[in-house]
């Protein structure tokens, strides 16, 4: 089924980015206020995504197409950092309060 | 690599229909945004690994409109948040 190395590297990080869009999703359902699930959201997810066209990247047929991938990456890393602040600074507008952070 | 392929863009699918349970708990409307721009993230990336296991290049260009969305749809939220 893995023809080549590369491959096989390829496969290990769009698994590895799986596992992190897992952590993103739990982080968006169990954290306790609207900046902590934030933070999990913008960061877990993107990094996942990054992990998956860095996979896909190393299996392309030539470096153009590698970096059109990549572009994806980019464009999405840009969107959620810039997006998740503007959406902390809402919820702060809004005057959202604190979760409670207290160890259980 | 169409099994794995398709695997993979199952399991991010599910999450993404996992993450609908906080667009309708809310409580916020920065709770449900943010739902939304991880949904972009995880399209995203199922169609950048679709593309691979189908042998479709096209789906990157997909891809890239997705992620470019992804960012006017927050910017178009907070402008009407803000002002």
């Amino acid at each position: 089924m893995v023809t080549s190395p590369t491959e096989g590297v390829a496969i290990a990080l769009i698994l590895a980015g799986g596992v992190f869009f897992f952590a993103g999703l739990v982080g968006l359902l169990r954290f306790p206020d609207v900046y902590a699930r934030i933070h999990a959201v913008t960061k877990a997810d993107t990094l996942g995504l990054g992990l998956v066209a860095v996979g896909i990247a190393l299996v392309q047929p030539s470096p153009v197409h590698a970096a059109r991938v990549l572009l994806v990456w980019g464009l999405a890393a840009l969107a959620s950092g810039a997006g998740g602040h503007f959406l902390c600074r809402t919820a702060w507008l809004e005057e959202v309060e604190l979760g409670n952070r207290e160890a259980p | 690599m169409p099994d794995l392929a398709l695997a993979f863009a199952a399991f991010v699918l599910a999450t993404v229909a996992a993450g609908l349970i906080r667009v309708a708990k809310g409580p916020t409307r920065a709770d449900r945004m943010m739902a939304a721009q991880l949904f972009g993230t995880a399209l995203a990336s199922i169609l950048l690994v679709l593309s691979w296991g189908l042998g479709q290049p096209g789906l990157v260009d997909v891809a890239l409109v997705f992620a470019a969305l992804a960012a006017i749809t927050v910017v178009a939220f907070v402008r009407r948040a803000w002002w």
